[in-house]
């Protein structure tokens, strides 16, 4: 265990100072102490709670949670037709999102990367960065207002797509477009300047190099971006009650299903659906390496 | 590589189309705070304060922005004492499963907010039986926060190293004179970006916090959620929705001052 020297060591004044000072371990354990322990009890203990109470079934009669254990809430959430419709819907324009993403972050992160001076580099970033921290709901919000019928974006265009999935789909580009940005300005930033030269020397036009060489090296950091955007799709449900209209969503599905039918078993089963897809989505992309970048 | 003038010109544009695209809907919200126009009517024929005084008199919109600040408050002070904590573990210990922690830390903000607050409610509702307040309210925002001090403390130790504090220790400094006269006051800027953003994220938060709120005691954003399709408080919902747009991004701007990585700390 701990064994490298770091640190202050050397506290000989007061019994609690040196106290503190010769006994590393205890002082390693009193600081990590609390935060791992509000972690793995407030947060892993009840995930881990969570997928146990999908076992459980409600009382159709009285309504209240029966603490017995069966796979009755699993087999309907995975047989169901509706409830398969609402995830093959989901991973759609998850997968929808994340390709406006990355098309839209390429030529920003080369721009940032390798056209922008560094003073400028450095403003892009945080510019990019800085929406990430505008409340959620509100930019959900804000695109209801620029989609409304006598809205901006009608005013301008004369004419808008109307709330449902073309303005869910938008919607949810925007909100997770930073997420992608800045992963693959990383991902620019760690190319060597020398292949671009190589590659022209050995007579590329610009458009071969970015084809043949930019994006097979900048790929991994695209995947990393695309497991930000993936997941938070899948786990919406605000932006989706804001401007998707009538377009179901698993999140919005299994928050209904504890809110307004009141089935916290059901909503845990349901709530299965989005963690594994996750867990398989972070499995297949650190094959490419997606995992070193983020 | 060679990049003809033409072809710089088109990544300028794009990269000038992506961030309007970033920027003009925050811009709009804004903008509609000011607009005479119930209904939004674009573009605005006219421009009133109207609208913030019936904000500002509003009960309801008074009532749980103070929730709003007390959950911020709150998470901000357990994820300040946590966040400091496990960061000083992690940066200045060498242990097995160091890197575990700092994946532990993470999580809360990495897996969908959903499932989050469905494990917490669950927790709080089925498995202990305790009522919603804003105490859970708080115990939820600090879990998703504390990543976001643990993340400027830090950067900010990792770059520092420890030369100044063992310094102080060859010169006589006890424990607890170094950690107060030399580690914390290297910290401030650190401390007090991871304090303002995580407070920004806890004011803004709405996934968690439908989750783990009593239906008596709502947050600010939880009220505009409940008032989106209510036609008639469009005006004070507008309103509202670029307070927090200004509540979010100052903090943001400011921590980027005290510190060079504030701004990225969410990843």
């Amino acid at each position: 265990m701990s064994t490298a020297p770091a640190g202050v060591d050397l506290g000989r004044r007061g019994a609690v100072s040196s106290f503190f000072a010769y006994k590393r371990r205890t002082r390693l354990a009193l600081l990590l102490g609390p935060p791992v322990f509000w972690l793995v009890i407030a947060y892993l203990g009840a995930i881990a709670a969570l997928l146990l109470s999908s076992l459980w079934s409600v009382d159709s009669f009285t309504e209240k949670v029966v603490h017995t254990y069966g796979t009755g809430n699993l087999r309907t959430v995975f047989t169901d037709a509706t409830f398969r419709a609402v995830t093959l819907r989901t991973l759609g324009i998850a997968l929808l999102v994340t390709a406006l993403d990355a098309l839209i972050a390429f030529p920003m992160a080369f721009y940032m990367s390798v056209v922008a001076s560094p003073r400028m580099r450095r403003i892009l970033v945080v510019l990019v960065l800085t929406p990430l921290w505008a409340s959620y709901l509100v930019k959900a919000y804000a695109w209801r207002v620029l989609l409304a019928p006598d809205g901006p974006l009608g005013a301008v265009f004369g004419g808008t797509p109307g709330y449902g999935k073309t303005a869910l789909v938008l919607t949810l580009a925007y909100l997770w477009l930073p997420y992608m940005v800045i992963p693959v300005y990383a991902g620019f930033e760690k190319l060597p300047r020398s292949l671009f030269e190589a590659s022209s020397d050995l007579g590329a036009p610009p458009g071969r190099t970015v084809r043949s060489v930019v994006l097979p090296l900048v790929f991994p950091a695209l995947a990393a971006g695309s497991i930000f955007t993936f997941s938070l799709t899948l786990g919406d449900y605000i932006a989706v009650s804001s401007v998707g209209g009538k377009t179901q969503m698993l999140a919005n599905v299994i928050y209904g299903q504890l809110i307004t039918a009141n089935d916290q078993p059901l909503a845990a089963a349901l709530s299965i659906i989005p963690l594994i897809a996750i867990l398989l989505y972070l499995a297949a992309m650190s094959r490419t390496g997606a995992l070193d970048n983020v | 590589m060679y990049l003809t003038a033409r072809t710089r010109l088109v990544l300028r544009l794009l990269t000038l189309v992506g961030l309007a695209f970033l920027y003009v809907p925050l811009a709009i919200v804004v903008l509609n705070a000011f607009n005479k126009s119930r209904t939004y009517a674009f573009p605005p024929t006219g421009y009133t304060l109207h609208w913030w005084s019936a904000a500002r008199h509003s009960s309801a919109v008074l009532e749980t922005l103070k929730n709003s600040i007390w959950a911020g408050v709150g998470a901000t002070t357990v994820a300040l004492v946590l966040g400091t904590m496990a960061a000083f573990g992690v940066q200045r210990y060498r242990f097995f499963g160091r890197r575990s922690i700092s994946f532990l830390v993470v999580l809360p903000i990495a897996l969908p907010g959903i499932v989050t607050g469905l494990a917490l409610r669950n927790v709080f509702d089925v498995v202990l039986g305790l009522p919603l307040s804003i105490w859970t309210i708080i115990i939820g925002h600090a879990t998703f926060c504390i990543v976001i001090v643990f993340n400027n403390v830090q950067a900010r130790l990792r770059r520092t190293g420890s030369s100044l504090e063992q310094a102080s220790a060859d010169l006589g400094g006890t424990g607890l004179q170094t950690f107060w006269f030399v580690t914390l006051p290297n910290l401030r800027g650190a401390l007090v970006a991871g304090a303002l953003l995580a407070f920004g994220l806890s004011f803004d938060e709405i996934v968690v916090t439908s989750f783990t709120a009593p239906a008596d005691r709502h947050t600010l954003p939880q009220w505009i959620f409940d008032n989106l399709s209510r036609p008639n408080q469009a005006p004070i919902v507008n309103v509202v929705a670029a307070v927090l747009i200004v509540v979010a991004v100052v903090p943001v701007w400011l921590a980027q001052r005290l510190t060079d990585d504030a701004a990225g700390s969410r990843f």
